[in-house]
């Protein structure tokens, strides 16, 4: 079974702890929101998780293979096959369109450019966006911006799709589009997403929460423990 | 929610009678409480009393007699004075879930308020998840959709509380007992 896993994470910022000891394992078809106050090492877990930032210690493995002591060019070439991401702002290419830009991560894995444009405008087209296949990203809003970049995280079909606040730029409404669609289409290919937000309503699309704080999964916003040290604000 | 005045609301798409109103009531609000017939007969008789609805003919289906419920002028007039008046902005300063915090702190310590708060934010939770796959099912309808939006908007707002009120508890406590 396709499994993605952290063991015992830790990262480090000069000498700011970011995450001091995540354990965490997602498993296939899974859509984990991972949740916590700002500062709580949400997004660089999402970063170690994905390959784009190796850990200090312990192990990320991805289908059994450990990916942290990956090279740099290996984890690169992970990241354009089977991992997608998305981030808060979309970081579209300014001069590409939006068929361009949706091709690109397939144009990079080597698909020919006739294919690549056919299997942008599908998706395009699934993300409600079709008519600005030739916009550039300066003449969209941030919705449509969004869903372009929704479309180039799932172009690739990827087996797991990070996510970093995908709608924090947006509107309630919009950003409840823009959701829906991406948890839709991750549902019907099976597609896990590690969902970084700090939104209940966001978590909410998720099939479970993983709470952080100050760097360790807080367990205890699970359930009924109630062994939380006393004394912290 | 004022049940006399969404009886009026939904008389005045035309006369129904007890079951039909009880019918539409549920379906229009399907994340409010289902209304029981008991209530809808008691509210209709007071709605008679006070002028705002009359009787208007019988309707027999193989069953007892059914009597149909108009509008009337004046039950217009209340409906529309109704919807034009804008809500008192409630603070929910009184609600069970705060008092219950206030009291846990009075009567034991932080970590037993704390225990309560995880537990509610846990329950809250699994409820907004559950609201959020009411509102995303490809069947939901848009009156699914936007009673479903107006609970999710409040739990949201108890669940940023419950989150808060986590964090200044022990500070709480200390100042409730010094």
């Amino acid at each position: 079974m396709t499994q993605l896993k952290a063991r015992g994470v830790v990262k480090a910022y000069g000498r700011t702890p970011a995450l001091r000891g995540i354990t965490l394992d997602v498993a296939e078809g899974e859509i984990v929101a991972v949740t916590g106050p700002s500062g709580c090492g949400k997004s660089t877990l999402l970063h170690c998780l994905a390959g784009i930032l190796r850990p200090d210690a312990g192990e990320v493995s991805w289908n059994g293979h450990r990916i942290d002591t990956w090279s740099e060019a290996a984890r690169s070439r992970l990241r354009r096959t089977e991992f997608g991401v998305l981030f808060q702002f979309g970081q579209l290419v300014a001069e590409l369109t939006a068929a361009e830009n949706v091709a690109l991560p397939l144009l990079l894995a080597g698909t020919r450019r006739r294919e690549a444009r056919t299997a942008a405008l599908s998706w395009l087209e699934r993300l409600g966006v079709a008519e600005l296949a030739d916009s550039r990203p300066g003449e969209m809003s941030g919705g449509q911006q969004q869903r372009c970049a929704t479309a180039r995280a799932l172009v690739t079909e990827p087996r797991v799709l990070f996510a970093d606040e995908p709608t924090g730029a947006l509107d309630t409404l919009t950003g409840e589009q823009v959701l829906t669609q991406l948890v839709r289409l991750a549902r019907e290919q099976r597609t896990m997403v590690v969902l970084v937000t700090h939104e209940p309503q966001i978590a909410a699309y998720a099939d479970r929460e993983v709470i952080l704080r100050d760097g360790m999964v807080d367990h205890t916003g699970l359930g009924l423990d109630t062994s939380l040290p006393g004394g912290r604000r | 929610m004022s049940t006399p005045h969404v009886l009026l609301g939904l008389l005045a798409a035309g006369n129904r009678h007890g079951y039909e109103l009880k019918r539409a009531h549920d379906e229009r609000l399907p994340r409010a409480r289902p209304l029981a017939f008991g209530q809808v007969y008691a509210t209709l008789g007071r709605l008679q009393r006070d002028g705002l609805v009359a009787p208007a003919g019988q309707e027999r289906e193989g069953g007892p007699d059914r009597t149909a419920y108009a509008l009337t002028g004046d039950g217009r007039a209340a409906l529309e004075r109704w919807l034009a008046e804008v809500e008192p902005p409630m603070p929910y300063v009184a609600s069970t879930l705060f008092a219950k915090v206030a009291v846990a702190l009075l009567v034991a310590d932080a970590d037993r308020a704390r225990a309560y708060l995880v537990a509610q934010r846990q329950a809250h939770t699994e409820r907004l998840r559950e609201l959020t796959a009411v509102k995303t099912a490809p069947s939901a309808s848009l009156d699914d959709v936007v009673a479903a939006d107006f609970a999710i908007a409040h739990l949201d707002a108890d669940l940023r509380w419950l989150q808060t009120t986590i964090d200044r508890v022990a500070d709480w406590h200390r100042e409730v007992h010094s």
